[in-house]
Parts: C-alpha cells; sequence; structure tokens
C-alpha cells in the first residue's frame, strides 16, 4: 500500500546490557548489508514511509542510512528517491 | 498556594492523523475514519481537517460525508494501531510528570507544577511536549496552558491544529470569557439552549450571572457550571494509573441489520447481557440497576431503567429483565437500528445479602455456577466456543462479540 515504506529483514544482537543493535539486513533486492556502525538511537516517525518506532542511524558502506524498529516488532526502511 | 501549571494535550484529528502517517498518499486529500459500510457501522469517527473544512463531522453516517464532500477517502479503524499511538504518547507525557490523567485515548491532563524548577513554565514543557510528538509520533497536537483543568481544555481548543494557547489568570477574560457558552465542558446542546434562552451567549456572560439564579433554573449543576467558567476549578489531575472507581458496565451496538421482530431484540439483548454480567463477574461486581438503551432507524434514542430486587450478575437474570422492560416500553413504530444494556448501582459481589423465603436461592446458586462454567470454557477456547441455542435462530446477529470487540471512550469528568 506504500511503496515508500520496506520491510527488511534484519539481523541484530543483544548486548550484555540489555541494548539492541542491527547487524546487518537484506534490502529488497536480496542483497545483505553489513551495518558498520550505529550513531544515534532514538524514537522518531518517518514522514516518507510512513510510520514510527526506535529510529537507528546506521552507517552502510560509508553512508547513512535509517532503519526503523516499529513497535509491531518489524524493521523498515525508507525507499531513496 | 501557588498557582497549579495544568497542561491538557489534545491530539488533533487522533484517528485521521495516524492513518495520514501511514499513507502518505491521503495527507493531501479529504479523508475520513470511519466503520465499515457492509457490516452497517457506517459513521465516521475522525475526519481530517481537509475534510472537516467541507462540513464533515464525526458521527455522520458515510452517505451524509459523501454528501457534503463527494470526493471524500474512507478507511476502515484499526483500534490497534492507535492505541499503540495513543501508549507512546503516554511514554512521553510520563516523563514530565506522573500526574497524568487520559481522557478518552487521544486528550490528556498533566499536572507539571512539580517539574516547573527542573524543566521550565507550562509554556516551555508545552513547547516541548509538541515538538517530541511532531518528531517522535509524526503527530500534531494542541496545548492549553493554565491553572485548571477547565481553563487548560478550553486552551486546547482555543486554536487547532499544532498550537500552544495560555489561559493565565490575567488572559481568561479575553480569551476565555468571549467564547461561546457550548465550549465549556459539561455544556451539552440542551443546556446550552437553556443558558441562551437566558440570554446567556458566552463564557464570560455565564460567569457573571448571579449564583442563585442558576442554582434555581439548573440545580446543583448550575452552581458547578458557574464555577467552572470562573476557573475556579481545584479539581486534581489523577495519578497515573489510578482509575476512577467503575460506576456501571455496558454494552451497546449497531446491529448488523435493523431489528424488526421481538425475537430479534431478544437475541441482541442476550448477546449484549451476556457480556455485560460477564465482565461483572470478572471485576468482582452485581448490579443493582438494569437499563436498556434503543435507538430507532430514525435515530430517535431513549433509554429506560429499572431496580431490581437483588443484586445480580447472572447473565439470564440481567438478559430477562432488559428483555422485560424492552416489552414494556416500545411499541414497534419503527425497526431499530442499535441496542445497549447496560448495570449501574454496582456492589461487590462478596457483599452480605439480606435472603428472603420467596426466592430460589438453589435455582440461582445453579445458575452462577452454569455462568462460572461459561467463563472459563470461553477463556480457554474462544467466545464462539459455546452459545445459548437462542443464537442459532439468526446467526449472522448472534456473530458478534460484544465483550471481546472492545469501546474506547472518556470516562465522565466527575467520576
Amino acid at each position: 500500500m506504500n511503496e515508500d515504506k520496506i520491510y527488511v529483514d534484519v539481523n541484530a544482537t543483544f548486548t550484555k546490557d540489555g541494548m539492541l543493535l542491527p547487524k546487518s539486513f537484506v534490502w529488497e533486492d536480496g542483497v545483505e548489508y553489513e551495518i558498520s556502525k550505529v550513531k544515534d538511537i532514538r524514537r522518531a516517525a518517518s514522514l516518507k514511509a510512513g510510520g514510527a518506532g526506535m529510529r537507528y542511524t546506521c552507517v552502510v558502506d560509508g553512508k547513512e542510512v535509517y532503519l526503523f524498529y516499529e513497535d509491531n516488532n518489524m524493521w523498515f526502511m525508507e525507499k531513496s528517491a | 498556594m501557588a498557582d497549579r501549571t495544568v497542561l491538557h494535550v489534545d491530539m488533533n484529528c487522533f484517528y485521521a492523523s495516524v492513518e495520514m502517517l501511514h499513507r502518505p498518499q491521503m495527507r493531501h486529500v479529504p479523508m475520513a475514519v470511519g466503520g465499515d459500510p457492509q457490516a452497517r457501522h457506517g459513521i465516521v469517527l475522525t475526519a481530517n481537517y481537509l475534510a472537516k473544512r467541507q462540513g464533515v463531522k464525526t458521527g455522520m453516517a458515510l452517505w451524509q460525508a459523501r454528501q457534503v464532500c463527494p470526493d471524500i477517502q474512507f478507511v476502515p479503524p484499526r483500534m490497534d494501531l492507535y492505541l499503540r499511538f495513543s501508549r507512546m504518547a503516554h511514554e512521553i507525557y510520563q516523563e514530565y510528570t506522573d500526574l497524568w490523567e487520559p481522557y478518552g485515548c487521544d486528550e490528556v491532563w498533566m499536572d507539571v507544577s512539580g517539574s516547573c524548577s527542573l524543566m521550565g513554565d507550562g509554556l516551555t514543557i508545552a513547547q516541548d511536549i509538541s515538538r517530541r510528538i511532531k518528531s517522535e509520533l509524526g503527530l500534531t497536537v494542541s496545548i492549553g496552558v493554565s491553572y485548571n483543568k477547565i481553563f487548560a481544555k478550553l486552551g486546547s481548543d482555543y486554536k487547532k491544529p499544532d498550537a500552544i494557547t495560555t489561559m493565565g489568570r490575567e488572559e481568561y477574560r479575553t480569551k476565555a470569557w468571549p467564547l461561546p457558552v457550548g465550549d465549556l465542558l459539561y455544556v451539552g446542546k440542551s443546556t446550552e439552549r437553556k443558558l441562551q434562552s437566558m440570554g446567556i451567549r458566552t463564557i464570560g456572560e455565564l460567569a457573571q450571572m448571579e449564583e442563585k439564579y442558576l442554582k434555581s433554573r439548573f440545580g446543583k449543576i448550575g452552581l458547578v457550571l458557574h464555577s467552572f467558567a470562573n476557573g475556579w476549578d481545584d479539581s486534581p489531575v489523577k495519578r497515573e494509573h489510578t482509575h476512577a472507581p467503575i460506576k456501571s458496565i455496558g454494552n451497546s451496538t449497531t446491529t448488523p441489520r435493523d431489528l424488526e421482530t421481538d425475537e430479534d431484540v431478544k437475541i441482541i439483548l442476550y448477546v449484549l447481557a451476556e457480556s455485560v454480567a460477564a465482565r461483572l463477574r470478572e471485576n468482582g461486581f452485581k448490579c443493582h440497576v438494569v437499563e436498556i438503551s434503543v435507538r430507532d432507524n430514525a435515530l430517535h434514542h431513549f433509554t429506560r431503567q429499572h431496580k431490581i430486587d437483588r443484586p445480580t450478575n447472572i447473565t439470564s437474570e440481567i438478559a430477562q429483565e432488559a428483555y422485560r422492560i424492552f416489552r414494556a416500553t416500545y411499541q414497534w413504530e419503527k425497526p431499530i437500528r442499535s441496542l445497549g444494556v447496560r448495570g449501574a448501582e454496582l456492589t461487590l459481589d462478596h457483599a452480605y445479602e439480606q435472603l428472603d423465603i420467596f426466592c430460589d436461592y438453589i435455582r440461582r446458586e445453579k445458575q452462577e455456577k452454569a455462568d462460572a462454567a461459561v467463563d472459563e470454557i470461553r477463556k480457554r477456547f474462544g467466545y464462539f466456543s459455546i452459545q445459548r441455542g437462542l443464537m442459532y435462530q439468526d446467526k449472522l446477529l448472534s456473530s458478534l462479540d460484544a465483550k471481546g470487540s472492545h469501546t474506547v471512550h472518556p470516562q465522565g469528568y466527575f467520576s
């Protein structure tokens, strides 16, 4: 129903102090992308994709992308223009 | 005592806004969240501002909305989604104070008096909350800032959407008093009409009325309204998670088709009574009064109630009493669109009870045991796993699970 909202499979770990950290995700083309670093975690809405949740600012291939964890336990990303 | 700082936060067009966030293609067209027209729950629950501007109002039938706004889009409600967003908003409020009191799922009062020294004055906190709801939930709010709950609510209604209005002691005469008296909490249509017939059109005019005169016309509530209009409202904002004591338990429904016979009504009353009685039992209550509400297909509405001899939470007793009241009051001038059953004057189910010699207590005890068994079966295997024989007379009518499909609405201000 919304083309700019891409649900993705995510590999994530829990750290021993209880933090959920995504490690990699599979984009809609089937390619798995490594997340080299998570720069910021905060609750945020995505007007572009249409949704809200915990927003992980991830570094992938040297670029920053947003990965959202919705409270229905699904991960989504915004399709870039 | 120093003045309190009370905020009233109102999420603008809440259901519609949540839908617009999730459906970007709906953001720039008139739209409304409304029930499924096939299931005949065909009314507008919330419309967005584009639709409201064209005259669409909450409570309109879908076809009426389409008449005033032909290009309107309807989306079916997703209650679980709205409740998730409501909960996320509550999590934000909790970071400012533990004195926050929800009024429905999209409004809340907050007493931030204790947080001002740390977080700034009411206006600063309101700006912070507004900014956070926007960035974290993607929704807009209107906030009223005042020293009491009534004026805070007037403030949040004053300017919409996405606005903050202060209603302080030095401002209310210029901001609140010119407002129409109908904007005041607890002034409904008929009270407003009565007030207007007395020449009272604005909140200010109500505030300056003689108390004695209002009391003679309206009784106690006249004095209450007079003090509301003056901002003499010291009712506290409740602490989080303290729920007001339950005063009554009721359920109502718009039926899948119009009801035309006593038998139809009986089925629906039993469905509703099952839900009401089960909820009474769940919460440890019995009711002393049974009330029915009836709306015919011309939308004419009435309620009737009757006090019963012995408090009860037995399904069949409540259903039979509801049916008896119905038979005694309804003349079948028109088919019926919606029905409700309510148990009121609640007592605790383990309270002592005066027995009398004409009542068959063995039978009552058996019925209580049967109800308990049904509750248990439904808890384990689902609502439709066990049904009354009556329900098989019309499967369409009996297909609703009144208890499972919850309702959300504000509790009364005084409760």
